[in-house]
């Protein structure tokens, strides 16, 4: 799924990476704990988290995240989207839920491939 | 090559600076990106820990063709349970860390996925130190050398 289909899905705001949305993915991750992201994100995601404070993008970076979005209709700060934008990240914003931000990515055809097994 | 940093204890928005300049160099270095991810989230959440519970220490990577070894060191109040620190989902962090995106219990056990080797050097009101240290190459039987002498694996009081 490209990221400018996740955006139409989300109805979403594009703060960074307008040029790239056309960039391919096929796993998600909802989280607002960065550790939890860390512990079970293993191959590239998009992040779909509620936290909005300079900690996401820098948890995204450290990982490879590309795609950020943030739920609940949070906005990112000037900081952060200046940070993603040197990292060559993504981000967008979503009035929508977590949940229902989630559930339309994953009827649309989006998985979870790419995080560990929790057992 | 050795690299040094101050992590500060009282700014959270500074909190993984050390560990995304370790990257940028890792990178620069042509290290595999596996192993890169590895390195900066097992130093993030060491770098994070010192800044939550221990207002901030020193950061030392040094990294040689072998192996990169992450040693973070602060004068906070140590650990007291280390072996309930290690389980995932354990965590002592106050309500406002969690509001922060942390606190979720996993940094300690995420430390450990995600080192070859990881001692844990703690002493109640003396500080903490952690070493973690990752193979670059030859496998993860080269970075069990890199271990410091006095230090335990998974830490005793030293």
């Amino acid at each position: 799924m490209t990221v400018r289909r996740i955006a139409e899905l989300l109805d979403a705001r594009v703060h960074t990476g307008e040029d790239d949305l056309d960039l391919d993915v096929s796993a998600a991750c909802g989280a607002d704990l960065m550790s939890d992201v860390m512990a079970f994100v293993k191959e590239k995601v998009v992040l779909l988290t509620g936290l909005v404070n300079p900690q996401a993008i820098r948890t995204a970076d450290l990982l490879d995240i590309r795609v950020v979005v943030f739920v609940r209709g949070k906005t990112p700060s000037r900081d952060m989207v200046d940070a993603a934008r040197e990292s060559g990240m993504i981000l967008l914003s979503t009035n929508y839920s977590m949940f229902i931000a989630c559930g339309r990515l994953y009827e649309a055809g989006l998985r979870a491939g790419g995080t560990r097994e929790i057992r | 090559m050795v690299l040094t940093f101050s992590v500060p204890g009282g700014d959270f928005n500074q909190a993984g600076r050390a560990s995304g300049e370790v990257k940028k160099v890792l990178a620069r270095l042509g290290v595999d990106p596996g192993l890169i991810k590895r390195a900066a989230v097992a130093m993030y959440e060491a770098e994070i820990n010192m800044v939550i519970h221990a207002g901030g220490g020193t950061a030392t990577a040094d990294i040689s063709p072998e192996r990169a070894v992450l040693v973070l060191e602060d004068s906070g109040p140590g650990i007291p349970d280390l072996d309930l620190a290690m389980q995932e989902g354990y965590s002592t962090a106050p309500e406002w860390i969690r509001e922060l995106g942390f606190g979720a219990g996993m940094g300690l056990p995420n430390m450990k996925r995600n080192s070859d080797e990881l001692s844990i050097e703690t002493a109640p009101g003396r500080g903490t130190r952690v070493t973690i240290v990752l193979a670059l190459s030859g496998g993860p039987a080269a970075a069990a050398a890199a271990l410091p002498a006095a230090a335990a694996p998974e830490g005793k009081a030293p």
